[in-house]
């Protein structure tokens, strides 16, 4: 079916539509989690999919994460193709052995034998006085595990085409959906064929006076501060990896060369993300000549998550910090 | 009991002292320097890693242990990129990039040993998912240590392989010791496989050093899970002669305790088999064993042969 239709959902629809297409095109798909059958899953993503595909397919699991990813593992490498939905991404603990030490390695320490077809779905993220075990960024640890792939969409459209694309990538690949952006709603392809690249970088926005680098929940905020900051004929520009990890690099350092100045952003705590990464690579790289002030990290604090909103939303960056850091960095405060 | 052919009786004797004789070799090599990683031998416990995998089907696929050589050589692993991969080669069973602890040859259902204690449990569920998805009519084998029982994987495996009846038989070769832990000190039941109650599977415990015994408690086990009833698991006692690595001075045992075990040795129970039922001459007997011996002379000299990796491989084979 071909078809250059558009349709606006949300980002929890779109994800569920890209699970869904595929377990129609791939007999090999099948789909794990606790409680994600009759109840949907916890945040709903998986509504009615076991009406469509039954329960050889649509596989509810003892709440035994350990098992949940290490079957998930096994079955990957004998032929088929899971997809296994953690209930929060903070749950990943008790699943860590059979994603770091079993999937990640095994191609490699088997000398290529090996192909792990799987896709973990980890929701994560800030927003709902979940509390320090429910609300947790924790891709910066899987981002520090070669043989993984990690990604993380940030729109509706990006959520259906690159759910697609890491179904259909022959390696594990740890697809983080952030829970605050299950509502948000977008416009999203309908052809069956719209895949997002894995390990493509995309501008955002394009702009001349700062470059911003961000992901989740912060892409939308950044998209506001710079609208903001346009009013004033500040330009800035707005680069989502989409991929975190191995991440295209070279799209930044281009930006920043033109730029001048960069602003790395992430909700997950400052210290060992993500963030600090990429600007260690700016640093290396020749676009270190061409930056006019010194590079700003707008990280989550270094705090556990803590419940009350006002807490919760004050430990995590905000639009006004995006705003505030580009005036720093352009010396206008 | 099952019939034993006089063709199968001659695999078990060959595979016995091959696996045997594998061992002896590479602790040589190891005291010579020529391998230079940690080796892990089961010799003793021959009787569980070969036989087991002589009790499979074709088509059949089996997770192993970090102690994994006899299993590996009972599965049908060739001790030729065996070797090789042990001494870091580039026509190892992984080019040289895995070593004694990740022997694997996917492509016929072997599905690694492991360096992680308790780390095949949950595997050998997911494969056994897939057989049971693709309706392949295959079983999985999973072998396991004592230890590796008080693993969570273990239990959790255990109960999912249950609720989903996956066609799965775990084989746990309790040695009695979890590295240098006596059994007694890391749990408290006599029996391992009292631990299928909790999860409704038959469970038995059988003599791990009896040929006999574990060819037919595994014919039956692998027949119970093909037909489609479920899990079963095998707790079969054993011994390993060796310490727990080759840098194991094994101050936590006796020398007596070892000089019992011995007399029960898996490979001299089989050989009185065979004299006592006539299987073989003495002679042929001998024969069998010094082919044995030349298929590991063979080995090693393939292996020392065989070129290292290229340095180019490094960067190889990290995504597919």
């Amino acid at each position: 079916m071909e078809t250059n239709e558009i349709k606006k959902m949300s980002y929890r629809d779109a994800i569920r539509l890209g699970l869904t297409e595929e377990m129609r095109e791939d007999e090999e798909v099948i789909f794990l989690g606790e409680d994600i059958g009759l109840y949907g899953g916890a945040y709903n993503v998986s509504a009615g999919m076991i009406d469509e595909f039954g329960e050889a397919r649509v596989i509810d699991t003892p709440i035994s994460e350990a098992a949940l990813v290490g079957t998930a593992v096994g079955a990957a490498m004998t032929g088929l193709r899971p997809v296994c939905e953690l209930m929060n991404i903070d749950f990943i603990t008790l699943g860590m052995d059979a994603l770091v030490n079993q999937a990640a390695k095994m191609r490699y320490m088997f000398g290529g034998q090996a192909q792990v077809p799987l896709v973990l779905r980890l929701p994560a993220g800030t927003g709902f006085g979940a509390g320090a075990q429910h609300s947790q960024s924790l891709e910066a640890w899987f981002c520090h595990v070669p043989g993984l792939k990690v990604v993380t969409p940030s729109t509706p459209a990006q959520a259906k085409g690159l759910i697609k694309a890491a179904i259909r990538d022959n390696n594990p690949v740890c697809f983080i959906e952030h829970k605050a952006l299950y509502q948000a709603e977008g416009p999203v392809p309908l052809d069956p064929d719209y895949l997002v690249e894995i390990g493509k970088t995309v501008i955002e926005r394009p702009g001349k006076d700062v470059t911003i680098v961000t992901y989740g929940t912060l892409l939308a905020k950044a998209m506001e501060a710079a609208a903001f900051l346009a009013e004033e004929g500040i330009e800035v520009e707005i680069i989502n990896p989409v991929t975190l990890y191995p991440m295209e690099i070279e799209p930044i350092v281009e930006s920043v060369i033109k730029t001048g100045r960069l602003i790395v952003a992430h909700e997950a705590p400052k210290t060992g993300g993500v963030g600090g990464e990429i600007v260690a690579r700016i640093a290396e790289s020749e676009a270190f000549d061409y930056l006019n002030a010194p590079i700003l990290r707008l990280g989550g604090l270094d705090v556990p998550i803590p419940y009350s909103r006002e807490l919760e939303a004050s430990v995590v960056p905000q639009r006004n910090e995006f705003v505030h850091g580009v005036y720093r960095l352009l010396n206008r405060e | 009991m099952i019939e034993l052919s006089e063709e199968l009786l001659l695999r078990m004797y060959y595979k016995m002292n091959l696996a045997r004789s594998f061992e002896e070799k590479v602790e040589e090599l190891f005291k010579q320097h020529t391998v230079d990683e940690i080796a892990y031998l089961s010799r003793g416990e021959e009787a569980t890693g070969v036989i087991a995998g002589l009790a499979l089907q074709k088509g059949d696929l089996v997770s192993m242990t970090h102690r994994s050589h006899s299993q590996a050589i009972g599965f049908g692993l060739d001790v030729n990129l065996m070797m090789a991969e042990l001494l870091g080669k580039s026509t190892g069973y992984c080019r040289g990039k895995g070593g004694p602890l990740h022997l694997a040859d996917l492509e016929n259902g072997n599905l690694g040993a492991n360096g992680i204690v308790g780390g095949g449990f949950t595997l050998a569920c997911g494969a056994a998912l897939t057989q049971k998805h693709k309706k392949t009519g295959k079983v999985v084998l999973c072998f396991a240590g004592d230890g590796a029982t008080n693993e969570g994987s273990f239990h959790e495996a255990l109960n999912l392989a249950s609720v989903w009846k996956l066609p799965l038989v775990f084989l746990i070769e309790n040695n009695l010791y979890g590295m240098s832990t006596p059994i007694a000190k890391h749990m408290h039941i006599e029996n391992i496989s009292d631990r299928s109650t909790s999860y409704d599977m038959p469970g038995i415990t059988i003599d791990g050093t009896d040929f006999l015994e574990v060819y037919d408690v595994m014919t039956k086990s692998l027949r119970y899970a093909r037909a489609g009833r479920g899990p079963v698991l095998v707790e079969a006692k054993t011994y390993r002669y060796c310490g727990h690595s080759s840098d194991d001075v094994q101050l936590y045992r006796s020398k007596e305790e070892l000089q019992e075990w011995q007399k029960k040795d898996p490979i001299l129970k089989l050989k009185n088999y065979l004299q006592e039922n006539r299987v073989f001459t003495g002679k042929q007997m001998e024969t069998i064993v010094d082919e044995a011996k030349s298929a590991i002379e063979q080995a090693v000299e393939f292996a020392m042969e065989s070129p290292v990796p290229d340095i180019t491989a490094v960067l190889e084979d990290i995504y597919a």
